[in-house]
């Protein structure tokens, strides 16, 4: 397998289509694919896509953390189980939000820390439903990320 | 079917881009600084029922403002140029043609929707709009350009309308047009309306009811074609309305599509141009402009790209030769190999009058001779290289020129180390906070 990366705006990884061949090479492998875009696989609806970078700790346990960055979209309705960026009384917070019981619920995924409470007259705002987390394994030099 | 355009913008642009990304000023009035920190461009309801007027002077509200907990920002022109190429990418789902008048505003052909459709169709959109991007949005509808903008007007005055009005029913009109003063029709403006006002012409109905020969004679040929627009006959190309402080545009969709960079260098350039003429006719200047593209979304086949840079300059002008780089600054960033670009455009806002940021180049009423002396420029500039000859009024040295920006929210959209903070841990300053 060959693994292509162009370092652009445009990020493109090419790849065989069929894996690894022991034997003789497919004479179709000599026409290659169109490039993987990443923009294609995580960015579904892009008007309404923002990126947010994370601030803390607290959705540590579902492998969410400090410095990671977030694809937000805000054309989805937010669903049981979701990861929202949501409004809490004028403060962008991340959080789960959980819709099964009376009233809709806001929590942290952190072992470590107790369960977030709302007080009853909480004004929650779902800003955006977070998609999917970007987090580098490796650090990123002068990416700010740790 | 009878032809229905739908003019959509934004309400209070500025100041809602910045209410997107800061919560806690939704409620708080809100007003966004012109260049340099000088005057109030962007005023939120709240702001306006201060009292705080259009391109009022900082340093005369500045106490009023403090006393009133009123959000103060510098200009972000990179994020609502952001912000406006989302609007417009959703826009052209919605709609087949899209025209871009301003950084806010667009013209939607909704000639295909079925005219009892249409005020639903508006209300989904602005709904749409407001969910994707946090922007909330009025939409005028009717058959010709100018009466969707006064439609857009009506919805934005009638809270009851729900944000949409559609013009496109001639009895609908004959109910609101006698209701508006005639000053609110576009390019009606100081001079023309008290010309009209002295003839007794006070309101829309008025003037659309004024024969269009004498309209001709008191405000030239743009004051009887906007006699035949109010009467539902279009006749107004964009071009030939006059720019707006807020701003202009100038977009083309091409002949055939454009795969080259040069290509795309060459139609941008003459975009400045144009819109060099277009400023200096009008004694406007801009510091900064919104260069954008995008491919064909009937073409299903071809892989598509949208993009736009908002690109700022030195120093305000109305220089073809400043705008042609800056433009060509832009097209560069975006302009991607592989694909076929169906259209491009340049956008301009928040003009400023020439001279009060530097001085204008050339004379307003002496088009003809700038354009010459334009072409002289360039083609000397073209063979010893740019900045061979530099006009003299631009400044050899160019001016000790620190832009401010005080108050300038971050580039929450287009930079990395600008994204938007989500707290992940217990909120500051709440009841349940803890150490």
């Amino acid at each position: 397998m060959f693994i292509r990366l162009k370092f652009e705006a445009e990020i493109s990884v090419p790849m065989f289509e069929h894996g690894l061949c022991a034997g003789f090479p497919s004479p179709a492998d000599d026409f290659l694919d169109e490039s993987i875009d990443l923009n294609v696989l995580l960015v579904r609806n892009r008007p309404a896509t923002f990126l947010w970078r994370v601030d803390g700790s607290s959705m540590r346990d579902v492998g969410i953390f400090h410095g990671d960055i977030l694809v937000v979209d805000r054309s989805l309705t937010p669903i049981d189980g979701d990861v929202v960026v949501a409004i809490v009384h004028g403060e962008r917070s991340l959080k789960r939000l959980r819709l099964d019981g009376k009233r809709p619920r806001l929590m942290f995924e952190n072992a470590d820390m107790p369960l977030f409470e709302l007080p009853e007259i909480a004004e929650i705002e779902i800003w955006g439903v977070v998609v999917c987390n970007i987090h580098w394994l490796r650090r990123q030099p002068g990416r700010g990320v740790q | 079917m009878s032809r229905a355009l739908a003019l959509v913008d934004g309400n209070s642009f500025y100041c809602s881009c910045e209410r997107v990304f800061d919560p806690k000023i939704a409620t708080r009035p809100v007003i966004v600084l012109s260049n340099n920190d000088g005057c109030a461009v962007a005023r939120t309801a709240e702001a306006k029922a201060l009292g705080i007027g259009m391109g009022e002077p900082y340093f005369k509200i500045r106490e009023l403002c403090e006393q009133n907990k009123v959000a103060v920002f510098s200009s972000n022109y990179t994020l609502y140029g952001d912000m406006s190429a989302r609007l417009n990418a959703i826009y052209r789902e919605w709609a087949p043609e899209v025209e871009i008048y301003s950084i806010d505003e667009s013209f939607l052909d909704f000639t295909t929707i079925p005219e009892r459709d249409r005020l639903a169709y508006g209300r989904d959109l602005r709904a749409t709009v407001r969910q994707w991007t946090g922007i909330p949005t009025c939409v005028g509808i009717g058959p010709t350009k100018t009466l969707a903008k006064l439609a857009n007007h009506i919805a934005k005055k009638n809270d009851d309308l729900g944000g949409v009005c559609d013009l496109t029913d001639p009895a609908v009109r004959d109910r609101w047009l006698p209701k508006i003063e005639v000053g609110e029709v576009w390019g009606i403006g100081g001079a023309s309306e008290r010309k009209l006002l002295q003839l007794g012409i006070e309101t829309v109905g008025d003037l659309r009811d004024m024969p269009a020969r004498s309209a001709r004679q008191l405000m030239t040929v743009v004051g009887e074609k906007t006699v035949l627009e109010l009467r539902g006959i279009s006749c107004m190309e964009l071009e030939e309305l006059p720019p707006q402080r807020k701003g202009c545009a100038v977009t083309r969709s091409f002949g055939k599509p454009v795969k080259t960079l040069d290509a795309m260098l060459e139609a941008v350039s003459a975009y400045a141009t144009r819109a060099g003429e277009k400023l200096r006719r009008h004694g406007l200047e801009t510091s900064h402009m919104v260069v954008f593209m995008h491919t064909s979304r009937f073409n299903q086949r071809d892989p598509s790209h949208s993009a736009s840079k908002t690109i700022h300059l030195a120093e305000s002008s109305a220089d073809t030769l400043d705008l042609i780089d800056a433009a060509k600054r832009g097209a560069r960033a975006v302009f991607r190999e592989g694909f076929a670009y169906a259209k491009a455009g340049i956008i301009m806002d928040d003009l400023i009058v020439a001279g009060s940021g530097s001085r204008p180049l050339f004379d307003a009423h002496d088009r003809e001779k700038s354009a010459a002396l334009m072409t002289a420029l360039d083609a000397i500039n073209g063979k010893y290289g740019r900045g061979a000859l530099v006009p003299a009024a631009a400044g050899i040295k160019r001016r000790e020129w620190q832009t401010k920006f005080d108050r300038r929210s971050p580039r929450y959209t287009t930079r990395l180390e600008a994204l938007p903070t989500a707290l992940s841990g217990w909120t500051t300053g709440a009841e349940n906070s803890m150490v």
